[in-house]
């Protein structure tokens, strides 16, 4: 299976949709408007040639300083062709939404959450987008780049009230 | 398909049953020892049978990949070991494959050997303790027994090569921490020999047991076009019958040069699960044996790459040259800079097809590191199984699925 097959049929499928390509280390990487995703991806995924029947992996990448901020990453996998295609999606600062994949994928759930979790970027139509790895109670997105590495600050009897006052205890 | 939902345990607080029948939501774990670490999961009970079962997860949740941005590459990689504690070296192996085709490392033939070696040591080892555990759930006990004997001898030789039973750190970016030892061969050779016929022993306990194909067959099972949309992989996968193996489909560590095969089962349930693993152990031995075979045609060589900016050099050259000096100088200090860009490795880790993304801005530490963890993403699969089966048998699929609660997550 070609890099190169993949590549043409997607740009005289989507010419619009494709905002770069890329394919370093002989990986095939494409860059999707965000708005096209679901498009894309559901052709892909039913394509009768070459079905990408498999979503290996989901995560996103805090770029800070840069613009848009997000992206998404995402590795489909066609299990009987043995190709690996890699999208990405990208999403401004101030409006972190990307569409789910949860539908089309039922696999993207948890990666989906975890990245929404970690990260902060809303999956538009996911089933119920939840955190995952952190506590329900988490204020902030802990994957991303300005959230600090952070320990806590011990509590004594001098500086207690001072931490206590802007420490997030768990509701009751 | 309707049937393809994970409900979480917040879509369990209003029971589906209501008004129908009297249900019960009960928590099982995080401390219940068949949920093999730290797992909760939220069921809904009519009587004995499950109708809904939400695990939620993160109680063992530690940052690994945030704690990998702040460190250089070769440092992070010592956080690796301590995802899927039950087998290290594949973690170790995975990010080093990320890093290197990041910086487009040649690796030895020599080196590619030793891990392929190590890596199907370790899916050995793994492998017997999910046999010894899941035959501990089903009340066999003496399975753990045996299964520890050898995991013991795989131990040992982990430590011969690397210092330590557990957190090795021995797949290194670029090659290993240092060589193997000279009594490393005799060591893997006695292994091998004595291992199918182990293989025999516990295939003697269980196989044919009345109790076990009790508990086991037709239990959980799943086809595989179901099994694929949840994304389960490993030997969750092939037990579906759908024979997709990480390291046939995108061989590494030059994988392709062996040969084995790729047990498959047919009815996706703990039987077949239990039957492919147990074939996955004696094709391991078989790639074990061949990998030892070349290590010893090969001979004595390099430990690592012969590329000075990514891995040190041996230390009796820094005592007489300036350059390897400044180079392992450098190193410690300082650390490699990859190219700017991201890279995407998966290879066939014990519990199924583990991933590793890295992104790098061009600097001495990883912009982002994320892990495709297999034992998260099979756990999905989870309600599926278990729903309209019984408790006990909801304690059989979770020990047959194989998660390392260090893995889900990280």
């Amino acid at each position: 299976m070609d890099n190169q097959i993949i590549r043409d049929r997607l740009q005289a499928q989507f010419p619009q949709a494709i905002l770069a390509v890329s394919e370093r280390f002989g990986d095939l990487s494409v860059t999707l408007r965000r708005e096209d995703l679901l498009a894309v991806v559901t052709w892909l995924r039913d394509h009768p040639e070459t079905p990408y029947d498999f979503l290996e992996h989901l995560s996103g990448v805090d770029y800070l300083g840069r613009t848009p901020r997000f992206e998404v990453v995402i590795h489909l996998m066609s299990l009987r062709y043995l190709h690996r295609i890699c999208l990405k999606v990208t999403a401004p600062e101030d409006d972190p939404h990307v569409p789910s994949l949860t539908p089309l994928y039922p696999t993207a759930n948890y990666q989906e959450r975890e990245t929404w979790d970690l990260l902060g970027i809303v999956f538009d139509g996911h089933p119920s987008l939840q955190r995952i790895l952190m506590p329900d109670d988490w204020i902030g997105h802990p994957q991303r780049k300005d959230h600090p590495l952070g320990e806590e600050e011990v509590a004594f009897t001098f500086n207690q009230e001072r931490i206590y006052a802007q420490k997030p205890f768990a509701k009751e | 398909m309707t049937i393809l939902e994970v409900p979480t345990p917040h879509d369990i607080t209003e029971p589906a049953l209501a008004g129908t029948t009297e249900t019960m939501v009960l928590n099982m774990g995080p401390h219940h020892p068949s949920t093999h670490g730290v797992l909760r999961l939220v069921l809904e009970l009519d009587g004995e049978i499950v109708i809904s079962a939400a695990p939620d997860v993160g109680f063992l949740h530690t940052g690994i990949e945030k704690n990998m941005e702040s460190k250089t590459y070769q440092k992070a990689l010592v956080m690796t070991d301590r995802m899927d504690y039950l087998a290290p070296l594949s973690n170790n192996l995975c990010y080093a494959l990320a890093v290197e085709k990041l910086m487009q490392v040649e690796i030895p033939e020599r080196v590619q050997v030793i891990r392929v070696l190590l890596v199907e040591l370790q899916r050995i080892s793994s492998h017997l303790v999910w046999l010894g555990t899941h035959a501990l759930d089903l009340a066999a006990m003496s399975v753990f027994l045996y299964a520890m004997r050898e995991r013991e001898q795989i131990l040992d030789i982990f430590e011969l090569v690397s210092g330590a039973r557990m957190m090795t750190s021995y797949i290194r970016i670029g090659g290993l921490a240092y060589d193997v030892p000279a009594d490393f061969l005799p060591t893997v050779d006695a292994l091998v020999e004595v291992m199918p016929s182990r293989i025999d022993e516990y295939e003697d306990l269980l196989t044919g047991n009345p109790i076990w194909l009790e508990r086991t067959v037709g239990v959980g099972a799943l086809d595989g076009k179901a099994a694929v949309a949840y994304g389960l992989t490993g030997a969750n996968l092939r037990a579906t019958g759908v024979p997709y193996d990480v390291r046939k489909a995108q061989p590494y560590s030059g994988y392709e040069t062996y040969e084995f095969q790729v047990p498959i089962g047919k009815n996706g349930d703990i039987y077949d699960r239990y039957r492919v693993r147990m074939a996955e152990m004696r094709q391991s031995v078989l790639i074990c044996r061949q990998a030892a075979e070349r290590l010893r045609a090969i001979g004595p060589g390099p430990y690592v790459t012969p590329d000075r900016k990514v891995a040190p050099p041996p230390k009796s050259e820094i005592t007489h040259s300036m350059e390897s000096l400044i180079h392992h100088f450098k190193l410690w200090t300082e650390g490699f800079k990859p190219p700017v860009g991201d890279a995407y490795v998966s290879i066939e880790s014990p519990r199924g097809s583990l991933g590793c993304y890295v992104v790098s801005d061009g600097g001495p530490k990883p912009w982002r590191v994320h892990f495709r963890s297999p034992s998260l993403i099979n756990l999905q699969g989870l309600h599926h199984m278990a729903k309209g089966r019984l408790v006990a048998d909801l304690v059989a699929l979770i020990a047959s699925l194989d998660p390392v609660l260090g893995e889900v997550d990280r």
